[in-house]
């Protein structure tokens, strides 16, 4: 896990107007787990390192890195991914990485996942690897995006042979929501999360202040702390 | 042998002082914490202090804030590789905690409200290296940071600066914390790289 290994860019593809997937290959990587990272490091020709953390977002495939990179305004790592990596570019990979913000699919209780933004990539593996091992572990996702445009994978997550999945739009909603645009409330936490009774296992992955919010609106409605795992990105 | 990355050139952020090995200047204070911010009232705050032999010894927000203080500024290193240079805080050097604790052991157990946990050997605790921190730039320590009061022990990867601090608790031999048992190093040095066990 100390290992770095050299990775090369065999596809990207477009998610967003700022964020995009990249698959790597990565001989050497392998047993990852839904919810884990990689460090992930680029070197400058004149030696300049920088690392950092992305989310896997697909596991189940050894010697295949894939990511989801939102591209971060002056992030010297993510806008390069965003917009200058090409197929056959070459960087280097560390991980799998995290051993507790994750789901194991012999796990088969009920599964909460609530993500901001980006923030659904992590969430995004556990859906999948869940699809993948054929889990009958019951999933609801919840999923607040700014609009219906800076949505991940909406068409594949909403598939209506996959998880109970409700999108919650902060600024721009498609025509025919009728929730007001606005931020997560108790309302959205009440109509749309697996009840606390039901003791599910929750994820919640975002924006520090995202994760905040809906971390204080899960507690309010009842839901265990120690139920709950957490991971954020960015700061105060 | 390095593999270099086309088309990368960085920022080459002009930093003023070496910053540990893998790790890089942030300007904002990320958060990063296993679960759920616990909601800590002052007024019921308390902290532990238990030895090997099950004495212990409390201190509540009063007892704190009439301990000596000290304003520090130190740098501070996170395992996810954010640096932060001269952030400041105030609070109590850990010393003052262990000034009537009779113990043999050598190692500790920080225990935080919410169930968060992290081993520190004690000596890295004392001799002016770590404090019982209550403010932070001036302002009382916000809960998403640790408030109202959490550890600081700046020479150490910042998990070890467990948010929320209740109890220390000594211990004759080293018992991993949390992300101790979940795959990160014991001791946690950034200087050496000690991230993952």
């Amino acid at each position: 896990m100390n290992t770095w290994h050299v990775a090369q860019v065999v596809a990207v593809g477009r998610l967003t107007s700022t964020a995009r997937t990249l698959t790597l290959a990565v001989p050497g990587f392998a047993g990852a787990v839904a919810g884990q990272h990689v460090d992930l490091r680029l070197t400058a020709p004149d030696g300049y390192q920088a690392v950092r953390s992305y989310s896997l977002a697909r596991v189940g495939r050894d010697e295949v890195v894939e990511l989801a990179v939102d591209r971060v305004d002056d992030g010297e790592v993510s806008t390069y991914l965003v917009d200058v990596a090409e197929v056959g570019d070459r960087m280097e990979v560390r991980g799998p990485l995290g051993g507790f913000f994750v789901w194991h699919p012999d796990d088969v209780g009920p599964v909460q996942l609530v993500a901001g933004g980006s923030g659904v990539v992590p969430l995004a593996a556990m859906v999948r690897a869940r699809a993948t091992s054929g889990s009958p572990a019951p999933f609801r996702l919840l999923c607040s995006v700014r609009s219906p445009a800076d949505a991940f994978w909406a068409d594949e997550l909403s598939a209506p042979d996959g998880v109970a999945t409700t999108w919650v739009y902060t600024r721009e909603a498609p025509p025919g929501v009728t929730r007001p645009v606005g931020r997560l409330s108790a309302a959205d936490v009440d109509a749309h999360v697996i009840p606390p009774g039901e003791r599910a296992r929750v994820f919640v992955c975002g924006p520090t202040g995202f994760v905040e919010s809906a971390a204080a609106l899960l507690l309010d409605a009842g839901h265990d702390p120690a139920r709950i795992r957490t991971e954020r990105f960015g700061g105060t | 042998m390095a593999v270099f990355t086309r088309g990368f050139g960085g920022h080459h952020p002009e930093a003023d002082r070496p910053l540990p090995p893998g790790q890089h200047l942030t300007a904002d204070f990320p958060v990063l914490s296993a679960g759920p911010t616990p909601n800590v009232d002052a007024a019921r705050w308390e902290l532990t202090v238990r030895t090997e032999s099950g004495a212990e010894h409390r201190w509540d927000w009063a007892g704190l804030q009439a301990m000596p203080a000290e304003d520090v500024t130190v740098d501070i290193h996170c395992v996810t590789r954010w640096s932060k240079h001269d952030t400041r805080w105030r609070g109590v050097p850990v010393d003052a905690f262990f000034e009537d604790v009779e113990t043999a052991a050598d190692f500790v157990v920080a225990h935080s409200y919410g169930g968060y946990t992290t081993n520190v050997p004690l000596d890295d605790l004392l001799d002016g290296r770590a404090w019982v921190a209550y403010e932070y730039e001036g302002d009382p320590l916000e809960p998403v940071h640790g408030g109202p009061v959490r550890l600081l022990v700046p020479h150490l990867y910042f998990w070890k600066s467990a948010k929320w601090l209740r109890g220390l608790t000594l211990h004759e031999h080293d018992e991993p914390g949390f992300w101790e048992q979940n795959g990160y190093h014991l001791y946690g040095d950034p200087w050496s790289e000690q991230r993952y066990s």
